[in-house]
């Protein structure tokens, strides 16, 4: 019986159904401190003085942390640069941004504390909100140029330039020369679970617990700030509730780490909803999009200058711009292109992953461009992307090649939507493509045990935030020991029993955790192997491993059948032991090759209303090239929830700022996402499975196809409905109805 | 220390007597008082339903009330929902459609499908949707929450 290919409940299912699922805030330390952040109601100020007299004064207050209390300098910390500070260093850089954090014995105690700490500060006027303001002349400079190393450019409020592409796109002959600047807005993941983080003295050590996604991260990172050994740093962490990026790098952990130290004592931050809003992005970005084609609609050229947005401190921002910067140009066969991509420093939230990694901001534009030229050269849209559209193996991008049939994928997708029926009055259909890098580095241990019961367990530092990964770690174990699924545990989320993973991030570790599970149940194979050569005086080449069984030149055995009388009387376990490295590539721009790609078509249909600017969406189709389904409900939970995500950016979604760089719609009143009575109303998601990616079975990434090309699908839809080009997003009645109520001269 | 009051109420059918602060909320009272952290806090404004419960029979943010208002109510949170030990229909149903994914929101969701089927035992695919308005979720699994909800209907009703 496989379990691969099947759809059984989910591995922690049951927990999360009964309310037994212990996430980070279920979680009760014996004598823990409540803490509460203390931030100031401006984006960006001179601290003058702190004073905490009062608020130390209250009963039940232990004490306030602030910069004084930490070591000095302070302590930074970042995944590319050590950029973000413990808490505000003399300023603060963005609204929300800590200054001073209360321990208490109680939640209350802590928020009345809040109040009383007296922070003396003299609020900063003007600041850098925009990509304009960033780059303005003797601009004012975000970061302060002495915590930029030698960078070259360190007196700007760029963090890097990138220059990627081939081929000369000056040389090169054109029919049609198309130009466009779009714009994409800050979004924020919005996951249920607020980020949480908790922390308490060790003996010679710390153990934290946290939200996060990168638990061994963060370990390095803590281990690095208190110069501590890895061993006596423990990181807990248990299954994210929601994640999408933005539980991935550590944020305010080295905070609560000193302040357990100070207090010798476990002590526990919970944000609130609204204060994740103030933690953590999506970078917003401008990107121009200048494309050549021949007259059929052939690309000449691409020349694409992405300027992304990010906050105040990098975070992993910069890498969010170098990877989907270098695939700017989508998966297309282009012979020349040319891409500038810029890290653009700002006064406002710290910007990090977030599903999608910069792809959905560059999409938008150029698959926008793509549709502009098409219908100038009365190309049919999809007909464009067919014709341009990377072939299988073929090399479209410098040391990357097209690792599915992408076209395959684009006419499911066009044959799901319709895309040549009549359409109704007032409606409209979009097409678009993209894909995104998988990962391009990766290492990932597990260990598997195989019980002298025949049961088994799996060991995976994998953080399960919703994806699934404990479901399909069980699977492969299932099928690689013939252990029913039912009698398999997959522990995960602990680094004192976990072996190490580098990360989960980029859709990775199906394809990267997933090979070394795999691997730790073939090293078992291997040892269940020698066991009965050993036990029945036959040679290796006369048995053959299938799945959980071993043939014998005479019977049929299983795995445990042979352990069992291989380890009597005293009993025992087998253990396996398995590794996947993606290894560096130093001659690749981006330090390593794509170990697959995300390719997704996405095709939508729908109706506007003409008076108010309201869109419905009729049909939304997503397929994706995956490899293969290890579990096909999963991996369409996963889609369906992506392009949900994706209309999320494209219709309702964005920050909204004042003058003085404030957030002014914090929380869930004033930021919408999308609601059950939000949906398409039809809804697809498909997947091509041609068993061609690198993981266990075939299979490639999947989780943030879905909501690459959500935004420009619907845009030109919208489009098609109206005959109005909308340039940012999202897609509000009010953007539509302002478009039509222009006139033909765009007034 | 603030002002208390002492409150008797059912709890998942067990009456209890429980002391609580008079400002504090019903949320805070069952994650902190009664240790039932299946109820979980996201807005605590009353707009992501993370903290739906059921009161005498109507879903309610736990968030938005105060301990107090349930003296003498009875209250059933996820917690509750099993039956013997078993998972109900709703809870299995949501399990064999992939509905919970996170899982975070997914107390909520269950709350509000259980006041829902109470109501109405054989909702349209717009009654269920309708139903959980007030139940986000992020990792949107509203397509499979919203099927299993029909499942679970259709199966109760056999």
């Amino acid at each position: 019986m496989k379990s691969v290919g099947s759809s059984p409940r989910r591995g922690g299912g049951l927990g999360r159904v009964t309310g037994h699922q212990q996430y980070l805030a279920d979680i009760k330390l014996p004598d823990v401190l409540q803490v509460k952040l203390v931030t100031l109601p401006v984006a960006r100020a001179k601290i003058n003085s702190i004073d905490v007299t009062e608020a130390e004064a209250l009963p039940g207050v232990a004490f306030v942390m602030t910069s004084a209390d930490l070591p000095q300098p302070m302590p930074r910390f970042g995944p590319q640069f050590q950029d973000r500070p413990v808490l505000a260093d003399g300023e603060t850089k963005y609204h929300g941004e800590a200054v001073a954090a209360v321990a208490a014995e109680t939640k209350e105690i802590a928020e009345e504390a809040v109040r009383l700490v007296k922070v003396h500060y003299d609020e900063l006027h003007g600041g850098v909100y925009s990509v304009a303001e960033a780059l303005a002349d003797n601009p004012l400079l975000v970061q302060d140029p002495k915590l930029r190393g030698d960078s070259p450019l360190a007196h700007t409020n760029i963090i890097d330039e990138k220059h990627f592409g081939w081929g000369d796109i000056d040389s090169q002959e054109s029919d049609l020369i198309v130009e466009d600047t779009f714009q994409f807005p800050m979004v924020t993941h919005f996951a249920i679970e607020p980020h949480g983080f908790m922390a308490a003295p060790d003996g010679d050590g710390i153990e934290i617990w946290s939200t996060i996604q990168h638990p061994y991260l963060l370990q390095k990172i803590m281990a690095k700030l208190l110069d501590m050994p890895l061993a006596m740093v423990r990181v807990h962490a248990p299954d994210p509730g929601g994640g999408f990026g933005g539980k991935q790098i550590p944020k305010l952990e080295p905070l609560i780490a000193y302040m357990a130290l100070r207090a010798q004592r476990p002590v526990r931050l919970i944000l609130t909803l609204d204060e994740t809003f103030q933690t953590v992005r999506r970078s917003s970005a401008e990107v121009r999009v200048r494309l050549g084609f021949t007259e059929n609609g052939v690309f000449t050229f691409q020349d694409i200058e992405t300027n992304f947005l990010v906050g105040a401190y990098v975070d992993i921002a910069d890498r969010v711009v170098s990877k989907s910067s270098y695939s700017a140009a989508g998966p297309y066969s282009v012979p020349a292109v040319k891409i500038i991509g810029r890290t653009i420093v700002s006064h406002t939230t710290p910007s990090t992953a977030f599903r999608g990694f910069g792809i959905p901001q560059i999409s938008w534009a150029r698959e926008s461009v793509i549709d502009e030229a098409a219908l100038r050269l009365g190309v049919d849209r999809l007909d464009i992307r067919l014709r341009n559209l990377a072939r299988y193996r073929e090399e479209f991008i410098p040391l990357e090649e097209a690792d599915g049939d992408w076209e395959q994928t684009v006419r499911t997708a066009a044959k799901r939507i319709g895309w040549n029926d009549p359409l109704p009055p007032n409606r409209g259909r979009g097409i678009a493509c993209g894909m995104k890098s998988g990962p391009t580095t990766g290492l990932s241990y597990s260990t598997v045990r195989l019980l002298y019961d025949g049961s088994a367990m799996v060991y995976a530092g994998t953080s399960d935030m919703g994806q699934g990964a404990r479901t399909v770690f069980a699977q492969i174990a299932s099928d690689e020991l013939g252990v029913p699924l039912e009698n398999i545990a997959v522990v995960m989320g602990d680094t004192a029993v976990v072996p190490y993973d580098q990360q989960t991030s980029a859709s990775r570790s199906s394809v990267l955790m997933g090979t070394a599970v795999q691997r730790a149940c073939q090293d078992i194979q291997g040892k269940v192997l020698t066991m009965a050569t050993e036990l029945y005086g036959i040679n290796e080449d006369a048995v053959k491993t299938v799945g959980g069984r071993l043939l014998l030149p005479d019977r049929e055995v299983t795995l445990t059948e042979v352990m069992q009388e291989a380890l009597a009387p005293l009993g025992g376990e087998v253990i396996g032991n398995g590794e996947m490295r993606k290894e560096k590539d130093p001659n690749h721009p981006l330090g390593g090759t794509a170990a697959f790609f995300e390719f997704n078509c996405t095709a939508s249909e729908v109706e506007v209303d003409m008076e108010t600017g309201h869109v419905t969406l009729i049909k939304h189709v997503t397929v994706g090239d995956v490899g293969r389904s290890l579990n096909p409900k999963q991996v369409t939970a996963q889609d369906d929830g992506a392009a949900i995500q994706g209309l999320g950016h494209t219709l309702m979604e964005h920050y909204i700022f004042d003058d003085a760089g404030r957030v002014r719609n914090i929380g869930a009143i004033d930021y919408r996402i999308l609601t059950s009575m939000d949906l398409p109303l039809e809804m697809h998601s498909e997947s091509i499975e041609n068993a061609d990616g690198p993981g266990p079975y075939g299979i490639k990434g999947v989780s943030e196809g879905s909501l690459l090309v959500t935004a420009p699908a619907v845009g030109a839809a919208v489009r098609e409905a109206t005959g109005k080009v909308i340039r940012d997003l999202p897609l509000t009645p009010q953007r539509v109805w302002e478009a039509l109520q222009e006139d033909e001269n765009g007034s | 220390m603030n002002e208390t009051l002492t409150i008797n109420t059912t709890i998942n059918g067990r009456s209890r007597s429980i002391e609580v602060e008079v400002n504090h909320t019903l949320l805070d009272v069952l994650r902190d008082e009664v240790d039932l952290t299946g109820t979980k806090e996201c807005c605590v404004v009353g707009e992501c339903g993370a903290c739906t419960v059921i009161i005498d029979g109507r879903p309610m943010n736990s968030c938005l009330m105060l301990a107090v208002e349930i003296d003498g109510s009875e209250v059933t949170t996820v917690e509750g929902l099993e039956i013997h030990g078993e998972l109900n229909v709703l809870q299995a149903s949501f399990l064999d459609e992939s509905a919970a994914q996170c899982g975070f929101c997914i107390p909520g969701q269950l709350m509000s499908a259980t006041a829902l089927l109470h109501d109405n035992p054989d909702p349209t695919v717009e009654q269920v949707q309708e139903g959980l308005a007030g139940n986000l979720c992020r990792c949107a699994g509203y397509e499979q929450i919203t099927k299993a909800v029909l499942a679970a209907a259709k199966e109760a009703m056999r």
